[in-house]
């Protein structure tokens, strides 16, 4: 799959011709400097943008060929995102912004039990600015996961918090992930949390530079940087 | 160029849409102000000019009769520096062609020039001397029937026909507005003044070595109250009817009622219109400001002082004001080009120099610098003042907290994305409080423009179908006894007969006084009531006299107070009666008395100057020709042409403002609507296209950010409402005038309008914004901090 982004007279050519294969219950971590093409492919596969070339298939839908339409109700019901700068609703509580999800999906848990999922379960009524930054990341994970996406995708999740916060984050998207069986992909340029999934992605210059599989996934608790 | 003032263009070229809004509506204020502005600076200064030119008298009185002998005592007034005597006749005039009744005054041409009321030819040439049977005409009447010098008319001049050739059409600063007696707007076609030769029209009016009128100029330091009681004193014994000065001249007292008009248009419009502006100014150089924290904190962190990014924000705002007073001030020139045509179309100045001068584009200029930074200075300078540090931290998430709304009431159940829209609504209760202002009071604005339509139509109909419902009017040539009624009723075509006694009088109360005829009406007449204020008849007492409420007012008199009358019909007679009553009338000023207690008043027996006649309307035609046999008959009229003349003119005059009114308050609802929707999008885009990412459709997102619009627009237009009546009110109280006192009517279809356009305007700016919503950028937000 290629991306290709129209400059008017330049074209950056952000993926040169991607193959990848995303598996249920896999974490997978995409690793690269900035300019690589992850966060592109990330969006890409979450339906937020569009590939210039080949093909992405999620189970039989062709999200390349999908409409505006189709892209929604795949988003709706199929992807949860976690971003880095959390994105929450400022004026929804932590469990009106997950509630803000589980409204509009198809089968999903209660808000309160995807809180209880992130460690959030006491603060539930805590308005995004009463909380800290790594709590509102947790409420951005348990807003992504309350619809039990089958992808989720994270992209710098821990970009904007110190490491122990980051961490704190990092288990509960581990957590999720082996609970709900969710296909996850984290980007990260942080080396470290690689250490953390199933198979690593290295990104350079728009292509998969290399693949390396974890022979045994590590607790985030016992990652540093 | 620096590097700030291309940061300037591209700013304001990305908010273009907003720029034009609020420039509109910045524009909309100045015009209003330029517009009432130079039209009345135009207007009085011509009418300075005038006077000066063709010399308008300062002192006034009319008399029955006097010999020549007595000028030389009127000059001898202290305080009089010049006198001139004239002999004014009324006729009755027939032109061929026009079936309907005409009547009018000669006013009377010294040999040489006239000292005062010089006349300016605007064609042809005046009388020749020694040709009796020539006349010169005024301009209205001529225009309205399209005269040309050499024309012949015949005119009745006491109770004997004359013909008469039209030499020439004039113009003087006497009939500025010329208005019948009795009647409240001019109509050109059915009333003239002419001029003839003094020696002609003395010896057709019985005049010969007489005058029945006095004009004076007065001394700069003589007070003209001084001078009134004189001329009086002097005049009593020749049936004097009363001096006054130039206030009390019909046509000067018109225009200078007219300008109390404009005075007040030129201030509260854009008044109005101003502090909308300066408030959307405020909103959007606020959100501005707040989009650009991040950018001011770098720019400072490079050197930049907190003067200068000020003035980079200053001059943001001047480009708009700029814009704003330029648009405004070539869209009021043109307007008060207009008005200033309509005014000429009413009021007969003989040129008009419409010119909008450097005061007026200097204050214009200075209107919209102040509405402009007094709605962003504090803004600006507090943002500019920020630390850098400060300013480059991403803003913490805003506070919420559950609303009032919710806790209380049903929207304990709602969805969130409805939590959302109460949440913001209250969250920020100062912005959801003044965007609900800025709507209320557009929605306000434009109820003003239909109201006026409302105002006149409800005047029509309580004047001339309530109050006055008679089909012809006559008026006598002096008191006729009854008897000659029936000879009225005996016409064809008339069904009934009503008389009326009516005499002009000074009314005096303590040291206030005013001119004014008391009508002696039946008191169980069907063709002249007085109403209440439901328009419902009401029973004239059977002794003392009635005032319409205005009158009472300016003469602050209650009902129950006894006044002093002077009467100034040649008998100058003073006697006192008591008030015994008030009613409401929108038109004129005028006191009433049951006829029978006005003829014992006047020690009379049962006479009348005039009756009110219910006609076949087919044969209304037949009986103007059958009326303008009959000697004593004066002058006729019919509440047909009163009402034409009525919309020609005044209505005329307030429905072209009116409609310039909406037309600018239009554009101000959609300028705040527009600037409302705009700075919610702008505000909320990145929490938008975060609901998207997370599966929301654009439809549900557009539900969010329109629902907060639509509960914000539905709660301002009820308050717009309420608001728009009582600036009509407002409006009403300022525009009372002697001419006529405004209703406070506001119809069912001027608040559905208001209302509708507001949500027109809601709807377009939707449309505009859903566009946007359909193109948010969903990666992009992602990558961006707040």
């Amino acid at each position: 799959m290629t991306k290709v982004y129209d400059m008017g007279e330049v074209s950056v050519h952000a993926l040169r011709g991607v193959d990848l294969e995303l598996f249920g219950g896999e974490m997978m971590v995409l690793l690269g400097p900035s300019g690589s093409g992850k966060s592109t492919l990330l969006n890409i596969l979450g339906g937020l943008d569009r590939a210039s070339g080949g093909t992405v298939l999620y189970r039989d839908l062709d999200i390349t060929a999908a409409g505006d339409k189709q892209l929604t109700q795949y988003r709706r019901s199929h992807v949860g995102f976690v971003f880095q700068f959390y994105n929450l609703i400022p004026s929804l509580t932590a469990l009106e912004n997950v509630a803000a999800v589980t409204e509009i999906a198809d089968k999903p848990m209660r808000p309160e039990e995807a809180l209880e999922l992130v460690g959030l379960g006491d603060r539930m009524h805590h308005f995004p600015s009463q909380l800290s930054g790594g709590q509102q990341q947790r409420i951005a994970i348990a807003r992504a996961i309350a619809k039990r996406p089958s992808v989720l995708l994270c992209d710098e999740p821990t970009g904007a918090l110190d490491s122990e916060t980051g961490i704190v984050v990092l288990e509960a998207i581990d957590r999720v992930n082996r609970e709900l069986g969710a296909a996850t992909a984290l980007i990260t340029h942080n080396a470290d949390i690689a250490g953390m999934a199933d198979r690593v992605v290295h990104m350079s210059n728009g292509h998969v530079s290399a693949v390396e599989i974890n022979k045994t996934r590590r607790n985030p608790r016992d990652l540093h940087w | 160029m620096r590097a700030l003032d291309i940061k300037l263009f591209r700013d304001l070229w990305r908010m273009r849409g907003q720029v034009i809004a609020i420039s509109l509506v910045l524009a909309a204020g100045i015009a209003t102000y330029v517009m009432a502005a130079s039209t009345l600076d135009s207007l009085q200064r011509t009418q300075t000019m005038l006077y000066a030119e063709y010399r308008f008298p300062e002192l006034f009185s009319g008399l029955k009769r006097a010999p020549a002998s007595v000028l030389a005592r009127v000059a001898a007034i202290p305080g009089v520096v010049e006198v001139e005597s004239r002999v004014i006749a009324q006729a009755s005039m027939y032109l061929d062609g026009f079936d309907q009744p005409v009547s009018g005054q000669i006013v009377s041409l010294p040999k040489l020039a006239p000292q005062f009321n010089q006349l300016r030819v605007r064609a042809g040439r005046l009388p020749g001397a020694g040709r009796d049977n020539e006349a010169a005409v005024s301009d209205g009447f001529a225009g309205a029937h399209k005269l040309q010098p050499g024309f012949a008319m015949e005119a009745t001049i006491n109770g004997r026909k004359r013909k008469l050739t039209v030499t020439g059409i004039v113009s003087t600063p006497e009939f500025i507005y010329q208005l019948a007696p009795g009647s409240i707007v001019p109509d050109f076609k059915s009333y003239c003044v002419l001029w003839m030769n003094r020696d002609a029209l003395e010896g057709a009016y019985n005049m010969t070595g007489a005058f029945n009128e006095v004009v004076a100029s007065l001394d700069r330091d003589a007070r003209v109250e001084d001078a009134v009681q004189q001329l009086d004193a002097i005049l009593k014994p020749y049936g004097g009817l009363g001096a006054y000065g130039r206030k009390d001249q019909v046509s000067h007292r018109y225009l200078s009622e007219e300008f109390k008009q404009l005075t007040m248009m030129s201030t509260m419009f854009p008044a109005i219109f101003l502090s909308v502006a300066a408030f959307l100014l405020n909103v959007v150089i606020g959100r501005l400001l707040a989009t650009q924290r991040g950018q001011i904190a770098i720019l400072k962190a490079f050197g930049y002082t907190t003067a200068s990014l000020a003035i980079h924000f200053v001059k943001l705002t001047m480009v708009i004001v700029v814009i704003g007073v330029a648009l405004g001030i070539a869209g009021g020139r043109w307007l008060g080009g207009g008005l200033s045509a309509l005014y000429m179309d009413v009021y007969k100045f003989p040129y008009l120099h419409y010119e909008v001068r450097a005061e007026i584009v200097l204050a214009s200029i200075a209107f919209g610098v102040i509405a402009g930074t007094t709605g962003t200075l504090f803004a600006v300078f507090r943002a500019a003042a920020e630390s850098p540090a400060v300013a480059m931290q991403p803003a913490p998430p805003a506070s919420y907290r559950v609303s009032l709304f919710e806790r209380f009431g049903p929207g304990r159940w709602l969805s969130q994305p409805t939590r959302m829209i109460f949440r913001n609504i209250e969250r920020r209760p100062v912005k959801s409080l003044l965007s609900i202002a800025g709507v209320a009071m557009s929605t306000s604005i434009l109820i003003l423009g239909g109201f006026w339509g409302d105002a006149v139509d409800y005047m029509v109909f309580a004047q001339l179908r309530r109050a006055q419902i008679e089909d012809i009017s006559v008026t006598f040539f002096g008191p006729v006894s009854r008897r000659a009624l029936y000879s009225l009723t005996s016409l064809p075509g008339v069904s009934y007969a009503e008389p009326v006694r009516s005499v002009p009088a000074r009314l005096r109360y303590e040291h206030r006084t005013y001119r004014a005829a008391i009508q002696g009406i039946e008191p169980s007449g069907v063709l002249r009531r007085l109403l209440d204020t439901n328009l419902d008849p009401v029973e004239l007492p059977a002794e003392g006299i009635v005032l319409t409420d205005h009158l009472a007012t300016m003469l602050g008199v209650r009902s129950g107070d006894v006044m002093t009358v002077e009467l100034l019909d040649g008998s100058r007679e003073i006697r006192e009666i008591p008030v015994t009553g008030l009613v409401s009338e929108f038109i004129g000023v005028t006191a009433y008395m049951r006829r029978d207690s006005l003829n014992r008043f006047l020690r009379e027996g049962d006479s009348a100057t005039g009756a009110y006649l219910a006609a076949d309307p087919a044969s209304v035609d037949h009986l103007y020709t059958l009326l303008k046999k009959i000697p004593a008959v004066a002058g006729t009229g019919t509440r047909a042409r009163a009402l034409a003349s009525f919309y020609e003119t005044l209505a005329a005059q307030m429905l072209t403002f009116a409609f310039f009114n909406t037309l600018l308050a239009s554009t101000i609802a959609i300028g705040v609507v527009y600037n409302t929707v705009r700075v919610a999008l702008s505000e909320r885009s990145r929490e938008l296209a975060s609901l998207r990412v997370l599966g929301y459709t654009r439809g549900e997102v557009t539900y969010i950010l329109l629902g907060e619009l639509a509960v914000l627009i539905f709660a301002a237009i009820p308050i717009g409402l309420v608001f728009g009546r009582a600036l009509a009110g407002i409006m009403a109280s300022t525009a009372q005038t002697e001419l006529f006192r405004v209703p406070i009517i506001v119809e069912p279809p001027t608040y559905a309008f208001a209302a509708l356009a507001i949500v027109v305007a809601t709807l377009l700016s939707a449309l505009s914004v859903g566009r946007k919503i359909r193109h948010l950028d969903l990666v992009e937000v992602l990558k961006a901090r707040e």
